[in-house]
Parts: C-alpha cells; sequence; structure tokens
C-alpha cells in the first residue's frame, strides 16, 4: 500500500524564507506558462506545453537537489522545476520563439523539452519514459565512482503505462540507486482519463512491487511536497535507494496549445480545479500564517512581471539560428 | 604475432580498454559469471568485478537506456544485446535517444556508447537468432555502424568504437566467433570506423561485402581466378557512414561490380551501395550493378534444407561472379 502523508501544515518544519521562497518559484513559473499561452495565442510562437497545476512538486524537489551536481532526466510539463534549479525565464522564451541561443536545444526542439548541460539537465525528446531509464543509469554512474549525488526523473501518469516505467524502477530498486522517481499525475493522459489507462488510482501502490517506497502526496499542498521531497531526496543521498513519489496533480490548462480539454472534460470539473490551484492555495495558508504581510505577494508579482518583460524583450530581439547550421552536431566535431 | 579467433579477438579489444580506461564498463544478459552466452565477455566480471560487468535484468530497453544515461554521466559503457534479433526493444533508446542526443542538444550532450550484438546465421539458429538487421540503424544520421570480419579489425575497431564520442553499433557475426583466426597484435591499436578495405586486389570484378560474406566472397574470388578473373573484394566495414571514397574508387577500377550480403536485398546496405555507384561510376562500368542477398522472407528458417536454401554460400557467389565475367 502507498504510504498517504497526512497534511503537513503543522510540521513542515519550515522557516519563513523558505516558504517565501517556495511560493516565489512557484509563483514565477506561473507567470512565465502563462506567458506562454499567451505568446501561442497572439501567433507568436507555435506550441506551447504546460506546467500549470504541476508547480508546487516540481518546487518541492527542486529546492532540495543539488543543482549542477545533481542529474535532472524531467519531462515536458517541469518547467518550474528548471528554473528553481537555475534555468531563467528568458532561456525558456529563446526557446519558445525558437532562437539560436536557446540553451535547451538551440531551437532545434519543440519548446519545453528541457535540458541544460550546466546544471546537468539531460537533454530531453519526446518519446515518453525513456528518460526514466536514463536517471538509472545516470545514477549508477555516480554510484560507481562513489560519489552521493541523486538522479531526478519525472512522468505523467500516462508515462506509466510505458514498458521503460517498470524497467527503470526494476533496475534502480535491484541495485538501491539513487533515483527519485517522480509521478506528477493530472489525471489524464491527453484526453484519457486514469480510470483508462490504469485498474488503480494510486501509481505509487505499484512500489510495493520492487520493494521500495512509494509515497502520495497533494500536489497541491507545497508544503506537504516539499517534506516529500526532501525525505526521498535524503534517503537517496544516503545510498538507501529510490523512491517513487506520486504527486496529484491538476492539470490547469488543455494538454497543448493544440489541444481543447473541452471537448473531453466538464466545464464544472474545469471551474472547480480552478479554485482548488496550489499557487492560490499556498498564497492563502502563507497569508494566514503571516508569512506573507499584506500587499507583499503583489509586490513579489510585479517584481516577476518586471523580469518576465524584461526577458521576453531579450529574447525577441535574439537572433533566430542560422540555416547554414542545419548539419551540424550530428557527430561530435571534436572528434 | 599470436593467432587468435575473432571471439577472442574482440574480447582481448574490451579487456585492454577496462584496464586502461575504468570508463569502460559492460552492461547486458549474462556477461557476468556466465561471459555471455558466447564467452566474448568470459572472465572480465572476475578481473572487473560486479559493477563494471554488470549481469543486467532480461530488459533491452533497459540495458541501452541505463548505458545512455551512463554514458551522459561519463562513463563509456558498453551494451551487449545478446542476439541481434533482439535489439527491437531497445530500438526507441538507440534512435530515437542515443542517435539524436547531440543533434537535438545543439552539440551539448554525446553518447559515448557502444551496443555489441551477434547477428547472421548458419548457425541452426532459426529465424530470432540467425536474423541480419543491421541497415535498420545503417538508415539513422547520428549512429556509427561497423560489421568487423576479421579478428585483427574486430580488436581495433572496438577499441576505436569505445574511444568514440558518438554511439557505435558493433555488429558480430556469430559464426566467425570460432571459425574465424587469424593474427591480433598485443596491445593498443584502432581500426578507424568509417573506412573499408581492399582484402583481395583485382580489376576486374569489385566485389563489396561484410561481415563473414567477406570470407565466402574471397573463397569465391579465388575459384574464378584459376579461370583468369581477378576479383577485388572490398571488405565494407563500416556500414554508417560508408566509405564512398573507397567504394567509388573499385568500381570505377573494375567495371563490373557484386554488392554482396548475408541480409535480404529490399533498402539495405547492398541498395545504398548500388545507389552511390549508380550516381558516381555510370560511365565507368561495363555491366548493370548486380545484387546477391538474402531472400525476402522474414527470416532464417531452422530446417537444414531450408537454412541452406537462404545462406549465399561460395557456389551461389561463384555462379554470380560467372555472369558478371560474361557480361
Amino acid at each position: 500500500m502507498a504510504v498517504t502523508k497526512p497534511d503537513a501544515k503543522d510540521e513542515a518544519g519550515l522557516d519563513a524564507g523558505t516558504l517565501r521562497e517556495l511560493y516565489r518559484n512557484m509563483l514565477r513559473s506561473r507567470l512565465l506558462d502563462e506567458r506562454m499561452w499567451v505568446l501561442n495565442r497572439q501567433g507568436r510562437a507555435p506550441f506551447w506545453i504546460s506546467g500549470m497545476g504541476h508547480e508546487a512538486v516540481q518546487v518541492a524537489f527542486g529546492m532540495n537537489l543539488r543543482p549542477g551536481y545533481d542529474w535532472i532526466a524531467p519531462y515536458y510539463r517541469d518547467l518550474a522545476l528548471t528554473l528553481v534549479l537555475g534555468m531563467t525565464p528568458k532561456d525558456h522564451l529563446l526557446s519558445v520563439l525558437a532562437r539560436a541561443d536557446d540553451p535547451n536545444s538551440g531551437g532545434r526542439q519543440m519548446p519545453a523539452h528541457y535540458g541544460c548541460h550546466r546544471l546537468n539537465i539531460i537533454s530531453t525528446g519526446s518519446p515518453v519514459g525513456t528518460q526514466l531509464l536514463h536517471a538509472a543509469g545516470l545514477a549508477l554512474a555516480s554510484r560507481m565512482r562513489g560519489e552521493d549525488a541523486v538522479a531526478f526523473t519525472s512522468i505523467g501518469e500516462g508515462g506509466t503505462s510505458e514498458g521503460d516505467f517498470h524497467e527503470a524502477l526494476n533496475f534502480a530498486a535491484t541495485h538501491r540507486l539513487a533515483v527519485l522517481f517522480v509521478v506528477e499525475n493530472n489525471g489524464y493522459a491527453i484526453s484519457v482519463p486514469w480510470e483508462k489507462q490504469m485498474p488503480t488510482p494510486d501509481v505509487a501502490d505499484r512500489a510495493t512491487a520492487y520493494g521500495i517506497p512509494g509515497v502520495v502526496v497533494d500536489g497541491g499542498d507545497a508544503m506537504a511536497c516539499y517534506r516529500v521531497a526532501r525525505e526521498a531526496t535524503e534517503r537517496a543521498r544516503r545510498g538507501e535507494g529510490p523512491t517513487l513519489v506520486e504527486a496529484k496533480v491538476l492539470r490547469l490548462t488543455s494538454h497543448s496549445s493544440d489541444d481543447d480539454q473541452r471537448r473531453y472534460r466538464s466545464l464544472e470539473v474545469l471551474e472547480e480545479e480552478k479554485q482548488r490551484d496550489g499557487v492560490l492555495r499556498f498564497r492563502a495558508q502563507l497569508e494566514e500564517l503571516g508569512v506573507l504581510k499584506p500587499g507583499d505577494a503583489e509586490e513579489m508579482r510585479a517584481e516577476l512581471v518586471r523580469e518576465l518583460d524584461r526577458a521576453l524583450d531579450e529574447a525577441e530581439a535574439a537572433p533566430q539560428p542560422d540555416p547554414d547550421t542545419v548539419l551540424r552536431h550530428v557527430y561530435a566535431e571534436d572528434r | 604475432m599470436a593467432q587468435k579467433t575473432y571471439l577472442e579477438a574482440i574480447r582481448d579489444g574490451i579487456r585492454e580498454e577496462m584496464e586502461r580506461d575504468e570508463r569502460v564498463m559492460i552492461l547486458g544478459e549474462d556477461v557476468g559469471a556466465k561471459g555471455g552466452v558466447f564467452g566474448v565477455t568470459d572472465g572480465l566480471q572476475k578481473q572487473f568485478g560486479e559493477w563494471r560487468v554488470l549481469d543486467s535484468p532480461l530488459a533491452e530497453s533497459c540495458i541501452v537506456g541505463v548505458a545512455i544515461g551512463a554514458a551522459l554521466n561519463g562513463m563509456r559503457p558498453i551494451a551487449e544485446i545478446q542476439f541481434q534479433d533482439f535489439i527491437m526493444p531497445a530500438v526507441d533508446q538507440i534512435i530515437s535517444e542515443a542517435a539524436k542526443m547531440r543533434y537535438r542538444s545543439n552539440g551539448d550532450w554525446g553518447v559515448p556508447m557502444v551496443v555489441r550484438a551477434p547477428f547472421g546465421g548458419g548457425v541452426h539458429g532459426a529465424l530470432y537468432h540467425s536474423q541480419s538487421i543491421e541497415a535498420i540503424f545503417c538508415h539513422i544520421p547520428g549512429l556509427r555502424v561497423v560489421v568487423p570480419s576479421s579478428p585483427y579489425d574486430a580488436k581495433g575497431m572496438i577499441i576505436g568504437a569505445l574511444r568514440d564520442p558518438d554511439p557505435v553499433l558493433y555488429f558480430e557475426h556469430k559464426r566467425a566467433y570460432r571459425a574465424i583466426k587469424g593474427e591480433v597484435p598485443d596491445g593498443e591499436y584502432t581500426v578507424p570506423l568509417d573506412t573499408a578495405n581492399v582484402v583481395r586486389s583485382g580489376d576486374d570484378i569489385a566485389v563489396f561485402t561484410y561481415g563473414m560474406m567477406v570470407h565466402t566472397a574471397l573463397e569465391a574470388a579465388e575459384r574464378i581466378a584459376a579461370d583468369g578473373f581477378e576479383c577485388e573484394v572490398i571488405d565494407l566495414r563500416a556500414l554508417r557512414p560508408l566509405d564512398r571514397g573507397a567504394i567509388v574508387s573499385s568500381a570505377r577500377k573494375c567495371g563490373k561490380v557484386l554488392v554482396l550480403q548475408e541480409a535480404n536485398l529490399a533498402v539495405s546496405v547492398a541498395s545504398e551501395v548500388s545507389a552511390i555507384i549508380a550516381e558516381e561510376c555510370f560511365e565507368h562500368l561495363d555491366a548493370p550493378v548486380m545484387r546477391l542477398g538474402g531472400p525476402e522472407i522474414p527470416a532464417m528458417p531452422y530446417a537444414p534444407p531450408l537454412e541452406h536454401a537462404y545462406l549465399i554460400t561460395a557456389e551461389k557467389v561463384d555462379k554470380a561472379l560467372r555472369e558478371l565475367a560474361a557480361y
């Protein structure tokens, strides 16, 4: 059975600074994500695929990882995670506008195919689930060198139907590798609800079969996510092996900019989910706790919007890739 | 120089490189205590330990996917697939991931990984232990595909593959493992992964081939030499990229061409070699390019008469050469 963590409000043991940082990271990702949709709807960006509703668990893990030391094999909804680790709104705007200086891929891949060499975020492609095995290999190499680096990898619940999901958990658990498997379960594989993907509601239950902890956490509860992330990361770093974390998150947008979820989900449910938005919930929680004073959230937002505006101006002014570079980097150039 | 089998030459190359470079490791089914189903990795786990010679679960995508991750984190892994026939579950990892990693990251990430697998028939392996499906990978930019035919090349190319910064598919003809012996130098040397090798000189017919078919071609070439026709036999050995210069040079010199392989012909290595010759040697040809390969059936059957009917024998090659000679 998966272990369901109790509400963590009173036991998170987080100081005000950490709580503010959590919120700021979530808001920063949300504002950038919203701007991506605007650019898409304005016809300035051909494609966007969102992480709205997934921010809390990503930020929680990001704040517990060591950027540039730990290894990251993310998936396409991990915008917030990459920002916490050190990527910038400008990096991702360069990507969504397919500019030459995009650090993810130099404008070669669709947006949200994350990768950043200096931060050990490996390049990710579009096939679903392959990255979990890469994470196992990343952790294997660290282990063989005697390092205590951990490998974070994530996937939607849709991807857990892939064979690579099983193969990666099986391998990492067999060798007690330091892999954090994070399932961001938003209940939908594009249009297919979880009931048609799997026989039981909790992906974390499957951890039992691999003899590792399986943890379900409310992906809208930032403090609970932080505590689970800290525990799983510390466990992995101590050499005690992988953890399967399942965050129940909301998909507050359609699958991608090419999808319209109103065709297959009820408007009532979509409206109700907006009310459960983790960013709003966390703000209310922090205001209640006095961590955010009146006006703090607005001030934070204004500062982040200024950063975003600057980043967009710079990204739009950046050059597109030179067509003469299309043949480069098929094989290593410094042989 | 010592006489070694093809199998011993591969193992020597791996062992020596593992001694020199602690990043080199092997991951695959039964590679440890058993030393692999053919014995290629025999003794290596004892020498290098259970991490560097790691018995994997029975899961090909896992073997290659984990090797990719290890390669991204500084290792030089060999992913051993027990038979080329069983590589299919790993094709997503090889083609969608390893082959595209460098391109899609704009040069930031590379996958220095070697995927080894035995291929080829004639060992009573039936449909799923006899295939020659290298052409699937030869289509894919970002991959290197090599097939050594001699013990000398087997050692030099495995070392070369392990030092290459990109993913290399290194296919071993399983019938060559113990049947082919040759001189192998002690110590370190590499054979390039992008050059063909002229193994017999002649100026009447150019025979382009690879793997065990190199030996079949040499046997047939000796037969027809008795009748005054000299074949040039070119061991392609690098299937991607092909050595375009060597192909064009021998085809122009001889004017007649046989392209020979164990795999079936449609959309294959022989197709590509023929296309290069058609593009670059048209005015030098004295006969249409001839191809000889396996039949268009799903794979090699088990019963000896059926298996024999599939295989390209020296008799079949000899017949094709005589047709070309008479053209």
